[in-house]
């Protein structure tokens, strides 16, 4: 199966309905995605498929074939996507347990909406638990984001 | 009282009755449509149809109909909220049965009626359900036989019968609903008393 992540092509030998989780952490070692709950209901997995988010714990990986798989390593070279800027600006982090998965969904969202109010980042990030609790942070740090990416 | 001019018209008819082949439907197709019609609304209201079929912005979830977690909307063309598209969860398959009973479905174009077609289904009469479907500003300007169209072959609707691992599916058999459905189209599509009865008139 041939997959392209991160701009780069692999070719892993997986069975078909491996999830695409399985095959980014324990075939090609980016461990930066997280295992939350294996069923869709955290968020922790999360990664772009063709720029839109998906759940990778749930995605069989022969389903992306020929698309484009971004995880948090390759959002940017330097880690210095205007999320991740704005993340560390606001120190949103605390265990870091979730926050790949929240970064990454809130690339997607500022993407799709690039100025969102409150309740459009809470509509798009409800899905991405956070057991810490920095959704306050979170939230000022799609705004901040926002702000960097507009220039 | 009106006086029927021919008596062999009317002979003709009462024969028609009387000598009907023993096994074979006496009902008009106006009673068989309506009779069809009961058919059709055990379908569009079975939670696999009516769950997304909603007045609201929230989808609802599972056969008790609860309300979608991770507080997940409609969004502004029936395809989730701006970064939480309703393909982030769900793919255009059903997930391999080894993924386990509580993953997220799937079938192609994966979606709620947008806004300005809601064509809700749940919490309706039958009579302002019949009405509802058969209106084009509420059922995405679909005409009779666009109608039947999609719930002959429409993936996403054909994904009711087969929602993979812990949910029912719907408990009619689809080629059945389906020869409902047109038995109610052939009797004029008609709809049952007591609702707005005033659909907007199909094409």
């Amino acid at each position: 199966m041939k997959l392209s992540v991160n701009g780069k092509e692999h070719d892993v030998s997986v069975s078909d309905d491996m999830p695409l989780l399985w095959v980014l952490r324990d075939v090609l070692g980016l461990t930066g995605t997280k295992f939350g709950c294996g069923m869709a209901q955290c968020g922790a997995c999360t990664v772009l498929v063709d720029g839109q988010p998906v759940r990778s714990c749930v995605r069989p990986a022969a389903a992306v074939e020929g698309r484009a798989v971004t995880t948090i390593e390759g959002l940017s070279l330097q880690g210095d996507h205007p999320v991740q800027r704005a993340w560390a600006e606001v120190d949103v982090v605390q265990c870091g347990y979730c926050q790949s998965g929240q970064i990454l969904a809130a690339a997607a969202l500022l993407q799709a909406k690039p100025k969102p109010s409150d309740a459009d980042v809470d509509a798009a990030l409800s899905g991405n638990l956070c057991r810490c609790g920095t959704y306050q942070r979170i939230r000022s740090a799609v705004h901040r984001a926002a702000e960097l990416m507009e220039g | 009282m009106k006086r029927i001019g021919n008596p062999w018209v009317l002979a003709g008819m009462l024969a028609g009755i009387v000598l009907l082949p023993k096994g074979v439907d006496s009902q008009t197709p106006r009673t068989a449509a309506l009779a069809a019609f009961d058919t059709i609304q055990t379908v569009l209201q079975h939670p696999r149809c009516q769950n997304c079929h909603i007045p609201g912005n929230a989808p609802l979830q599972l056969d008790a109909g609860l309300v979608h977690t991770q507080n997940v909307q409609r969004g502004p063309a029936g395809k989730g909220a701006p970064g939480l598209p309703c393909s982030t969860c769900h793919g255009v398959t059903n997930p391999p049965a080894s993924y386990g009973p509580n993953t997220p479905p799937g079938a192609p174009n994966w979606s709620l009626p947008s806004p300005e077609h809601k064509m809700v289904f749940i919490g309706l009469s039958k009579a302002d359900l019949c009405a509802t479907i058969k209106d084009p500003k509420r059922n995405g300007n679909r005409n009779l036989a666009a109608l039947l169209e999609h719930v002959s072959h429409d993936k996403l609707v054909l994904w009711g019968w087969d929602p993979g691992v812990g949910r029912a599916p719907v408990s009619v058999p689809h080629d059945a609903f389906v020869a409902s459905f047109k038995t109610w189209m052939a009797g004029g599509a008609p709809c049952p008393a007591g609702g707005e009865a005033k659909s907007a008139r199909l094409r």
